[in-house]
């Protein structure tokens, strides 16, 4: 403790104007990386960032405000935040417990259910879009009996939610059991030998807790999302303002208008930046948490 | 109106069974993997044993096979302090101290008031507006004790409470855990023998899962009947037979020494009464032991000649500075010679040297 707090209050006289832990110069230290691993890194960084420089060099910036301003583009838009955020709530809902369970709790088939949650990451979307339809379509194991009642779910904005919450689902549970596990369970028995409640122990301790894991978790599945496009589309179709989102608007005037296209791309990106780095800039942020590592976690416990 | 704890947990080799009376504060030594922590766990209720009761004043806090009666945790009425200190990082000190008041039902403001009393019990009324990353290690494990103690336990469980501190706040805690462990019901799991004398009246010592000794401190450690409590103490026993002045060791060497009849063994007659046995006047034929302080032993690497005083043959496993003297280890024994000697005697671990005490050096006790 003592160790860690005097460097940093040593670096503000010579520091000067933001002398924070990060911005002030570490020692150097052996890595024992090989220098390839640079150029290979960097390769693979550019792999990611050219097509996206190439798209952006694609924009045509003098429609770009009309083309993103069409009713079709604002319906798409606007259904996919709202989309996106319902799913996000319901990855939540859901989430949380199975996570609690997968990290605490001890039952047989725990493996198995933690597979079986972690199927949408491998299965490709339109296999799970159409698994969907099979159980809550018209026809479908459910749908049949609910259609009966007079509810029908496929091809509207429920399925749309349902959809994204299919495949957003297990970035959330992965996320908090992982941030479950790091933060172990001493500070939920010591609650427990103070008098809490088991409900009290999850309110007051354990969620505060993995506030960072589930904040990170919850933003991906929303970016996930807002992202999502063949299970949507196979589950819940192409209407505009009721299922066409963001990313089938996109595939939808990419045949017709590829600078509507273009531009709808370039504000997707743009959405998907703006929540990551409002997310990122907040004080105390848990993504700053999440991108600097466990070890950056760990010092607040200690 | 006591506790009493009687389990069996396999997983973990545990077999014991222990009482508490009302204001009695019961140390808990032995060595690593003895099972001194699963005993605090099984009362604090995070572990379940095999088999078992528990009973804490007249309430059952489990009993198991027969029946199966389980209180959990938060309705045991039991604490316990760690060896890390544990503060939720995301409260203040002073929340941190409330939590418990708040969880058992109080309101926030009289949760806080509760707060304030015990952090000013434990003199941190000062720190109640930090967070617990801002407090040193010492600050940190004194909010602890009294977040533990505000929910007024029935029972407080000290689970190596100064093993993670520096050697500076050792002392300001011990003291502030003998004055708020006073007439408090309070079993300390310990390393140190400082604190098993300051803070305990009574001492178990368990090894292997099992006690192995138990007994009012000061008794245990001026007569100790186990090899851990002996180097607890400091000493070097020998266990064998008593006969007369002196005890037959198992391999058949002879020991002399003079029988006990000090203060210290009069006085575990009138111990709490479990373990300790009166000292009877002549003590043939029964299990005994020998016990001598390693400065009574001197290093020799020739056996004396015509002398009367005990004489083992040893082979040197280790040399450590202890102080002024460097302690020789030989298995079971240690001599405490000075510097100048073992470089004389050019003492080495494999060194075949004999250990030489005087009969008036060994004190015999019955085991």
């Amino acid at each position: 403790m003592r160790a860690l707090a005097s460097p940093r209050t040593s670096a503000k006289p010579d520091g000067g104007t933001r002398a924070g832990r990060g911005t002030r110069r570490r020692a150097w230290q052996y890595t024992g990386v090989p220098a390839w691993i640079y150029v290979v890194a960097a390769l693979g960084a550019l792999f990611i960032l050219l097509p996206l420089t190439g798209m952006v060099a694609q924009v045509n910036w003098g429609q770009f405000w009309p083309l993103v301003t069409s009713e079709s583009s604002v319906a798409a838009l606007g259904l996919s935040l709202k989309t996106a955020a319902a799913s996000t709530a319901l990855c939540i809902v859901f989430g949380v417990p199975l996570a609690l369970l997968l990290a605490r709790a001890q039952f047989a088939g725990q493996r198995i259910l933690r597979a079986l949650i972690l199927l949408p990451l491998v299965v490709p979307p339109v296999v799970g879009g159409l698994a969907l339809l099979y159980t809550f379509g018209r026809s479908g194991l459910i749908g049949r009996t609910l259609e009966l009642a007079g509810i029908s779910i496929a091809f509207s904005t429920t399925a749309v939610v349902m959809a994204q919450t299919f495949v957003a689902l297990p970035f959330l549970v992965l996320s908090l059991e992982g941030s479950l596990r790091t933060a172990g369970q001493k500070y939920e028995a010591v609650a427990a030998t103070l008098g809490a409640r088991p409900g009290t122990v999850l309110r007051r301790v354990t969620l505060p807790l993995v506030l960072p894991g589930l904040i990170s978790g919850a933003v991906l599945s929303f970016a996930r999302s807002l992202g999502e496009f063949g299970a949507t589309l196979t589950f819940a179709g192409s209407l505009q303002g009721v299922t066409r989102t963001l990313p089938l608007e996109i595939y939808l005037q990419r045949e017709t208008d590829p600078d509507a296209a273009v531009a709808l791309s370039f504000l997707l990106i743009a959405v998907a930046v703006v929540v990551v780095a409002v997310t990122y800039r907040a004080p105390r942020s848990p993504l700053r948490t999440l991108l600097s590592g466990p070890v950056a976690e760990r010092s607040d416990a200690a | 109106m006591t506790l009493h704890l009687n389990a069996v947990l396999a997983a973990r080799n545990v077999q014991i069974s222990l009482s508490v009376a009302p204001g009695e504060t019961l140390a808990i030594m032995g060595p690593n993997g003895a099972g001194k922590s699963s005993v605090v766990q099984l009362l604090a209720g995070l572990l379940k044993p095999d088999s078992g009761t528990a009973t804490l004043d007249g309430k059952t806090l489990f009993e198991l096979s027969p029946g199966s009666a389980w209180l959990p945790p938060h309705l045991r009425g039991v604490g316990v302090l760690a060896q890390e200190p544990l503060l939720f990082p995301h409260f203040d000190v002073l929340d941190n101290v409330a939590f418990g008041p708040r969880s058992q039902g109080a309101g926030r403001r009289e949760s806080r008031e509760t707060a304030r009393r015990w952090l000013a019990e434990v003199d941190a009324a000062g720190l109640s507006a930090r967070m617990p990353s801002q407090l040193s290690g010492g600050q940190a494990q004194r909010v602890a004790i009294a977040r533990a103690l505000a929910t007024d336990p029935a029972l407080l469980l000290l689970d190596e409470p100064m093993a993670a501190l520096d050697v500076n706040s050792t002392p300001f805690l011990r003291s502030l855990l003998k004055r708020v462990l006073a007439g408090r019901r309070a079993i300390i799991v310990t390393h140190s023998v400082l604190d098993a004398l300051m803070l305990a009246d009574r001492t178990i010592v368990m090894d292997g899962g099992h006690i192995v000794e138990s007994g009012p401190t000061a008794t245990l450690l001026a007569h100790p009947r186990s090899t851990f409590a002996a180097s607890l103490a400091g000493l070097n026993v020998l266990p064998g037979t008593l006969s007369g002045s002196s005890l037959v060791m198992h391999d058949g060497v002879q020991v002399a020494g003079q029988p006990a009849v000090g203060p210290g063994a009069g006085r575990a007659g009138d111990g709490a009464g479990d373990g300790a046995a009166p000292v009877p006047e002549a003590a043939g034929g029964m299990d005994g032991m020998a016990a001598f302080p390693p400065s009574a032993v001197s290093v020799f690497l020739e056996p004396p000649v015509g002398s009367p005083r005990n004489c083992f043959r040893v082979h040197v496993t280790e040399l450590q500075p202890q102080g002024g003297h460097i302690r020789v280890r030989a298995g079971d024994l240690a001599a405490d010679i000075s510097p100048a000697a073992t470089a004389e005697l050019a003492l080495e671990p494999g060194s075949e040297v004999f250990f030489v005490v005087k009969a008036a050096e060994v004190v015999l006790y019955p085991a």
